[in-house]
């Protein structure tokens, strides 16, 4: 809001080149301003028109989350259902959360909290490095480096599996669930620790009985998009998981997840046809989670604020 | 005679251990990705050299380098540049400079978010549904660009606000007293004294699009051309694809190729995040006020 600038009504008098100058910029800033509405609504519209006549004819709602058999190129009669890759995806971003959660949490406070000046600076700069990473340069490390490791360390025939890629994928998502957590921490007012402390609280109480409850939407906030990182993640799924459809019964199962089946199958379809379409259906699927997912987290993070 | 109490050497012993456990948490979130560029440096250092990088792939890209990948990235980057940064700092002074507090701010806000969070094969969906085949566009450098400008959108907004923010309030009051119009003020003022700012938030937008893979598999890049894009309706290779490609899609590549490119890869992307964040820390220290 910007309090006390000029409306451009009360000079209307002067009708200067300067003053259409500034209703025409002020007019395409707007365009700019909406277009964020405009593109996210788009990507529904477009995905949905790509997806929707084999969502509305053909898809039968309750078996194609309940079946576990995507059988897209079957002569006889194929299925596409994705009980499979939800468990897939699910089983991924379980364990990626908990390699990510106390990790990052904790490091978060230490940033946050304990470490100091130049310290504090460079284990900043060192946890934005890391968000930097691209996912297929991900999926290369856990393709060419875990593997091995895997098959090395637990006697198993294969190293790409659930254990794989959620070991990677926490990874990628702890640095950025590490940034959020650490933005709201240092969102509690000093006031709180500076309390507590006046009451004779170490520096330990001080975060864990103060600062922690008073930040911990914020935290919900940074476990839920960390969560949606997970989920939505493509590369580094496509390359670490294995790939094979599965109903996963361990952490050394093969699996595959939603994002990584339109990776792998979209180049392969024809357009128009119901693999296709069936592909673009996973895709609202994944829209339509992701959304809900970004809503709670801005829901939850707002709630401290104004709380 | 007045020491410590039993209690207090207990809690202090306490504090000591968590701590210590908090400040190994953070060291061992950053460890493994320590070891891990160790590694690529180590395997992949030995395949770069000037005919890696300024060499076609040769024999089924077993052998030769990586010069269309890098032209292709390139082309990719400046074409989404064109088109994102434009559209990302207009939406940004709107939102600084412009938009008043109610519901329809907040659903901007919103939608920028989700833009940031809706995952990137989704995006590449969209790309396919609108550029692709809507549009018309074909499978070409100018659908992968859109599509990656639109991903990567959020970050220019978000840094460009971030820096216009930060542009004192009093500066803008000074000027309008002065009886200039809100856009002379944004033009003389507000945006001189955030220009370096919104340059990081290109610098990171830079290093995003080079690193992006999903988007651009089905609008418009390839796994192995014989020839360099001549326009923006030319299919292209780009770098980070063809790390997929050599590491998952071509047999008998030796171990040494998708190291390498895979070191390339990551070296552009912390050199350009390296250089925006010393830049940003060089803007702190000369700020006036």
């Amino acid at each position: 809001m910007m309090e006390g600038a000029p409306n451009g009504t009360s000079d209307k008098d002067r009708l200067t080149f300067d003053w259409y100058l500034d209703k025409v910029v002020q007019g395409l800033v707007f365009l700019g301003g909406i277009s964020a509405i405009v593109l996210i609504v788009g990507i529904f519209v477009f995905i949905t028109r790509e997806g929707l006549s084999f969502a509305a004819t053909q898809l039968d709602i309750i078996e194609f989350f309940s079946s576990p058999r995507w059988r897209p190129t079957s002569e006889y009669r194929p299925t596409y259902n994705i009980l499979a890759m939800i468990a897939g995806t699910a089983s991924v971003t379980g364990l990626a959360m908990v390699v990510a959660i106390p990790f990052s949490l904790g490091a978060a406070i230490y940033i946050a909290e304990f470490a100091t000046g130049k310290t504090r600076e460079a284990l900043k700069v060192m946890v934005e490095l890391l968000a930097a990473i691209p996912s297929v340069v991900w999926g290369f490390i856990g393709l060419s480096i875990m593997n091995p490791l895997i098959i090395e360390l637990f006697d198993v025939p294969v190293g790409l599996n659930i254990l794989n890629a959620g070991i990677i994928l926490g990874l990628m998502a702890a640095p950025i669930m590490t940034s959020i957590a650490e933005d709201a921490l240092k969102a509690v007012p000093d006031s709180y620790r500076e309390a507590a402390e006046a009451m004779g609280a170490t520096r330990l109480q001080v975060v864990l009985k103060a600062v922690l409850p008073a930040a911990k939407n914020g935290l919900l906030g940074a476990v839920l998009l960390g969560v949606g990182r997970g989920f939505g993640e493509t590369m580094a799924v496509l390359m670490a998981t294995g790939h094979s459809i599965n109903m996963p019964d361990s952490i050394f199962d093969s699996v595959r997840a939603l994002t990584a089946t339109i990776a792998a199958e979209l180049g392969e379809t024809a357009v128009g046809s119901e693999h296709y379409q069936a592909l673009f259906t996973i895709g609202i699927f994944l829209f339509v989670i992701t959304f809900i997912i970004n809503l709670l987290a801005d829901l939850v993070v707002r709630g401290v604020r104004k709380g | 005679m007045f020491g410590p109490a039993e209690y207090n050497i207990r809690n202090e012993r306490t504090e000591r251990l968590w701590r210590i456990l908090f400040l190994v948490m953070t060291i061992l979130l950053i460890i493994p990705v320590l070891v891990i560029l160790a590694t690529l440096i180590v395997k992949g250092g030995p395949a770069l050299s000037w005919e890696f990088l300024f060499d076609d792939p040769k024999d089924g890209m077993t052998k030769g380098g990586i010069f269309p990948a890098l032209v292709g990235t390139i082309w990719l980057v400046t074409v989404a540049l064109l088109v994102s940064v434009p559209l990302g700092v207009a939406a940004a002074l709107y939102l600084s400079e412009y938009a008043p507090d109610n519901l329809f701010t907040r659903a901007i806000n919103l939608a920028i978010i989700n833009l940031a969070g809706v995952p990137s094969i989704v995006h590449a969906l969209f790309g396919v549904g609108a550029f692709v085949i809507f549009f018309g566009f074909g499978t070409s450098i100018l659908s992968a660009s859109l599509t990656l400008a639109i991903m990567t959108l959020p970050v220019v907004i978000v840094a460009t606000k971030e820096s216009l923010q930060a542009v004192p309030y009093a500066f803008r009051e000074a000027c309008w007293s002065m009886g200039a119009t809100r856009w002379q003020t944004i033009r003389r003022v507000v945006l001189p004294n955030a220009v370096s700012g919104i340059l990081t938030g290109i610098i990171l937008e830079v290093s995003r699009t080079t690193g992006e893979t999903a988007p651009i598999m089905f609008t418009g890049a390839a796994f192995f051309l014989p020839f360099l894009p001549e326009g923006i309706f030319d299919q292209t290779m780009a770098l980070s694809l063809h790390l997929f490609v050599v590491s998952t899609q071509v047999p008998n590549v030796p171990e040494h190729l998708p190291y390498g490119v895979a070191l390339v890869l990551i070296a552009m992307v912390l050199i350009m995040n390296s250089a925006s964040i010393a830049l940003r820390i060089y803007l702190r220290s000369l700020k006036k006020w």
